[in-house]
């Protein structure tokens, strides 16, 4: 059974997408905070899984190691923070750079020593696991009693220190997430889309045909990670505290997969219809099953929606409701 | 330093480096025969671990002899998971196989986690605090026995493999899958039937470690990734090199653990991963070319 | 040779024990269209994925108007000017017709909206316009291979390396695709390099034969005399009994 990728962008989704951003900008307005966290976590990992989508979807580089970039985007702004006092805007450079730092050394040494598919993915959980092991015994980050940013008055917004109420962090996601969509779109439609696409579909005809495999790959690890730095630089200002188990946890690396799976890897609106079909999913059984105390029962939820799409529709949700819907632009089949 | 003390660390380190040797054997067979990389490594050792400790807080059953229970339990749920779940996906992308599993393995953990909740339980058996003394050299009882249990276990194997009928179809089908469906056997089956027998590996295991730490259900990635890196610096596909990843591995982070600081030892473990990966990736002894 | 496009002199590849390509010399000039003939296993396809840079031969030096494509790398030589089909198509699956296409001509230009201009016009000249938005499954094999060529001319090829591209084609269609080799070489000079088994496009087309067997050349010359020579009907049909 082949997987098909479906081409990017139908026009109608676009009305829709527009229509959903309306819908999220007056939110916080009727919802009570519970719900506002909810949607918060929503719009994020909405977000990672973008970030993680452009690494695997468009580079073919399966990553099982994400957060290290998000960690490293975490603590990077967080010491400057509490160190130095440097605000988490100047602060996001050093992130975003570290974390593309990381990422394509890590990347190269994949490309130089010919390590791919399942070997890289180790790979890259290795290289998260030592980080989260070293880090650990920082005292400078905090090590395991973890690092603490000040926290201010929680009414206040203080836009420049990212000091403020959760409707503010809301905000502010949501803008990502929806941007993260723009730039997506921009880049498939670009040059480097179009060799993305060529790449995932057969890496050597696509050097044949004169595309430069290694430069390509190489922008969507640096896109990829440069993104998850500043999904880090949130998180560090969002929770006010950073703990070397639960900033580089390898449950966290594969739970950022989850939305990108189930909703398509390697389309464009996928990870975000993935996370917005697993998370109120999940709260939803959890408050359900609140009387009966089952811890974990979210994760429980997910790993049977993961194993469920893998066997029975791999190339994710928004394929098969594409198909459906009949969104595609010209009137041809389109089987997802 | 005395030479006594390092000669104790290491000794222990190779004994519980059996054990891991062991876990890391139910990996290696599966991917040896169906090129399956085995995500829920972890998770099913944990069962085995789980399993034991029930047996024995409820009949007071040593975790030696809970080892074959364990064993067919472990067993029984592999040849399933191989016969219902993972053959569908056989001829789907790798990394959709590897994520079928690493999503088997959340639903695992967090069962595990809903079922006996957070904690960590451990079984103290009767000679838990006993020791052998060998001149200076001074063994844990539950460590050696854990070590020979493992040992035995592993030797079974071999057994199995050179010796009966069953074993040599297996070895056939790892070897030329093609060749094996054209001579008439029952791939589909034998499949399931390595599953089962590696998944009985990782749960005897997983009983035999009982004997040695607390179990909880997050313990399980960490044994997941453990097996990865014995299996890859032994080499993927090799028996013997799974065993020997195995004790090499378990000295090298007992002595890291003695020498450094403890709590960096699996940094250790990942650090000789991230250079096997790189410059040797077919292992000491493998015979798998690198995927 | 001055006028020479392609330079290959001395190449060697072994496999292991096997030597698929032993010593082979020749050069092609500049417009001229030269055929690469031999039997299966005579070390055809080896030779073209040296000169296009997905084998590194063990020994010899391939030249494209004086620049040595030795060691470099595929994509590096496509944007020399070397465009190639290979002998089971490639295309891309997830992308239309037009977007195979596209991808070739974003060789030479950044601008996507000029490569998809471009894209069309060599897609018109291929008679594959109308099937422009086609998803590449939809394609018949005669469509497909037709895709390859026109992927291939979009990167603006000094050099086109044609790997039996009339192979599983009708008697109408070989004519079709002689036809727009021939234009393209007259009209707009393009060397063109062929593997072809199909004896009819190796006579209709080809000025120059060469011949290997085993991976040597046993002969040259123009498609007539080439198919009197002695070895050469000997490789094809074994030695005759004396």
């Amino acid at each position: 059974m082949r997987l098909r990728w479906p081409s990017p962008v139908p026009r109608r989704a676009t009305a829709a997408l527009a229509a959903l951003f309306a819908v999220l900008a007056v939110a916080p307005i009727v919802a009570n905070n519970y719900q506002l966290s909810v949607l918060t976590l929503v719009l994020y990992y909405a977000y990672v899984g973008q970030a993680w989508n452009i690494m695997f979807g468009f580079a073919g580089l399966l990553s099982l190691g994400h957060a290290l970039f998000i960690g490293i985007g975490s603590y990077a702004s967080a010491a400057l923070f509490v160190h130095f006092g440097i605000g988490p805007w100047a602060g996001v450079f050093l992130a975003v750079a570290l974390a593309v730092a990381v990422g394509c050394f890590i990347a190269l040494l994949g490309f130089r020593f010919a390590i791919s598919g399942v070997y890289f993915a180790l790979l890259t959980i290795a290289f998260a696991e030592f980080t989260r092991i070293v880090c650990d015994h920082i005292g400078w980050l905090g090590a395991t009693e973890g690092l603490f940013l000040p926290v201010s008055s929680r009414s206040r917004i203080d836009l420049a220190n990212l000091r403020g109420p959760p409707e503010m962090f809301y905000y502010l996601m949501l803008t990502l997430t929806f941007a993260a969509l723009g730039v997506s779109r921009w880049l498939l439609h670009s040059k480097l889309g179009y060799c993305w696409r060529a790449i995932r579909d057969d890496p050597e005809a696509a050097a044949a045909t004169g595309v430069n495999v290694f430069w390509c790959r190489m922008a969507a690890v640096a896109i990829s990670c440069a993104a998850s730095g500043i999904a880090g630089v949130w998180y560090a200002f969002y929770y006010n505290n950073l703990f070397p188990e639960i900033a580089f946890d390898i449950g966290k690396s594969i739970e950022i997969t989850f939305a990108p799976i189930v909703g398509g890897v390697g389309t464009l609106f996928g990870p975000v219809l993935g996370a917005f079909l697993l998370f109120p999913l999940g709260e939803l059984i959890t408050g359900a099953t609140q009387r009966l105390g089952l811890e974990g029962i979210k994760q429980f939820i997910w790993g049977i929606a993961v194993v469920a799409i893998v066997l029975l529709r791999p190339s994710g949700v928004w394929p098969w409701l594409w198909g459906i819907l009949g969104l595609a632009e010209t009137g041809e089949e389109v089987r997802p | 330093m005395a030479i006594e003390i390092y000669a104790n660390v290491l000794i222990a380190g190779v004994l519980t480096g059996l054990v891991y040797g062991l876990s890391a054997l139910g990996l290696s067979v599966i991917f040896g025969v169906i090129r399956i990389v085995n995500f829920a490594h972890g998770e099913m050792m944990v069962m085995g671990m789980f399993l034991a400790l029930e047996l024995f807080r409820w009949f007071g059953l040593d975790p030696l002899w809970s080892m074959p229970i364990a064993a067919a339990a472990l067993f029984a749920f592999g040849y399933a998971l191989q016969a219902l779940l993972v053959h569908r996906v056989a001829h789907l992308p790798e990394h959709l196989q590897f994520l079928l599993l690493a999503g088997v393995a959340t639903v695992m953990v967090s069962a595990g986690q809903m079922v006996f909740g957070p904690d960590a339980r451990g079984a103290q058996v009767g000679y838990a605090l006993d020791s052998y003394a060998i001149g200076p050299i001074v063994v844990d009882k539950v460590r050696l026995f854990a070590g020979a249990a493992a040992l035995g276990v592993a030797a079974l194997l071999f057994g199995f493999f050179r010796y009966t009928l069953l074993g040599k179809a297996i070895r056939a089908c790892a070897d030329n899958h093609q060749g094996a469906l054209v001579v008439g056997l029952n791939v589909a089956r034998l499949y399931a039937l390595t599953f089962g027998i590696g998944a009985a590996c990782i749960g005897a295991a997983g009983a035999i470690i009982l004997l040695l730490v607390d179990v909880h259900p997050y313990l399980a990635p960490g044994y997941t990734l453990l097996a990865f890196v014995i299996v890859i610096v032994g080499g993927l596909g090799s028996m013997p090199g799974a065993l020997l990843g195995g004790v090499l591995i378990g000295a090298s982070e007992a002595l890291a653990g003695f020498l450094l600081v403890p709590s960096l030892k699996s940094a250790f473990s990942f650090g000789v991963l991230i250079l096997v990966l790189l410059l040797r990736p077919q292992g000491l002894l493998g015979r798998v070319a690198a995927p | 040779m001055s006028t020479a496009l392609l330079l290959v002199r001395g190449v060697s590849k072994r496999f292991r024990g096997l030597a698929a390509v032993r010593d082979v010399s020749f050069a092609v000039p500049r417009g001229a269209i030269f055929a690469l003939i031999g039997p299966n296993g005579a070390g055809k396809t080896t030779m073209f994925n040296m000169i296009a840079g997905m084998l590194r031969p063990d020994a010899g030096a391939i030249a494209l108007a004086g620049l040595s494509l030795v060691g470099k790398r595929p994509d590096v030589i496509c944007r020399a000017g070397v465009g190639r089909t290979f002998q089971i198509v490639r295309p891309f699956r997830g992308m239309t017709v037009e977007e195979n296409v596209t991808v070739g001509a974003l060789v030479w230009t950044n601008d996507v909206a000029a490569a998809r201009a471009h894209a069309r016009e060599v897609l018109e000249l291929l008679e594959l316009a109308g099937k422009r938005s086609a998803e590449v499954h939809s394609l018949t094999l005669p469509d497909r291979k037709r895709l390859e060529v026109a992927r291939a001319l979009a990167t603006k090829p000094k050099l086109l390396l044609l790997d039996e591209a009339m192979a599983g084609l009708r008697p109408t269609e070989v004519d079709r695709m002689l036809g727009l080799l021939r234009y393209l070489n007259a009209a707009h000079g393009l060397t063109i390099l062929l593997i072809e088994h199909v004896m009819r496009a190796v006579m209709a087309l080809a000025q120059h034969v060469i011949v290997l067997h085993h991976g040597e050349i046993i002969a040259a010359g123009s498609p007539g005399e080439v198919t009197r020579d002695r070895a050469v009907l000997d490789s094809y049909l074994g030695a005759a009994v004396p």
